[in-house]
């Protein structure tokens, strides 16, 4: 699976979206789009466990959570790519 | 901070579904608890039926969720968002609870002159509730 898929994947399992994850741009704000702060905790540790890496604190903050892309650009900055 | 700024109450309230973190402990267990939860909130959730000491009592763990919730929508963090043990609930001896911040969340009171927060937390059924209350000074010219 490319980063991109699973991102959507951990979203499918823990995002409780009200969207279809399928339907969402890179773009899209995922709190708008029904994600809540507690499903983003979750979000987060299946991020850990899909990457096998730990977010660090600097990184816990709503923005690093708000989008595929902006996910997407967390875990490139935390696995090098 | 230039120009003055009235003082006033600022109010947040939150809810949480009970079975979301009974299914976020039994899926992340104790990563999940001990990213969001201190020490002291932990041991005032450990369930006392359970002899072995490693079960929570899952609506006392969603109501400090949904107060640390509560807590950030008092302080209106816009870039900072503090980390979910730096808003700790308290258990005083006569069994309800008090906030407090450290770090960031604390320098967010700070800024924003709140001295004094105070919260109620309650659960039915699934839900978990928590109302906060902060109290802003007002701040004069130039502050």
């Amino acid at each position: 699976m490319t980063v991109d898929e699973t991102i959507r994947q951990v979203l499918v399992d823990h995002g409780r979206l009200a969207v279809p994850v399928e339907t969402l741009a890179e773009d899209a704000d995922l709190f708008s789009s029904g994600m809540t702060s507690h499903a983003s905790v979750n979000v987060m540790l299946a991020l850990e466990d899909a990457f096998d890496f730990e977010f660090p604190e600097k990184m816990l903050k709503k923005s690093t959570f708000e989008s595929i892309d902006a996910i997407s650009t967390a875990v490139n900055e935390l696995t090098g790519v | 901070m230039s120009g003055a700024a009235p003082g006033g109450l600022r109010v947040g309230i939150d809810l949480v579904a009970v079975d979301e973190v009974a299914e976020s402990v039994a899926r992340f267990g104790d990563r999940y608890v001990h990213r969001i939860f201190t020490d002291h909130e932990i041991s005032c959730c450990i369930n006392a039926d359970d002899e072995s000491g490693t079960s929570y009592v899952m609506e006392s763990l969603a109501a400090r969720f949904a107060a640390k919730e509560a807590v950030l929508k008092v302080l209106r963090p816009v870039e900072v968002q503090p980390p979910w043990r730096s808003i700790e609930l308290h258990r005083m001896a006569g069994g309800w609870s008090e906030i407090h911040l450290s770090g960031q969340a604390s320098e967010l009171a700070s800024r924003a002159g709140i001295g004094e927060l105070s919260v109620s937390l309650s659960h039915e059924a699934n839900l978990a509730a928590a109302v906060v209350v902060g109290w802003c000074r007002p701040r004069t010219r130039g502050e």
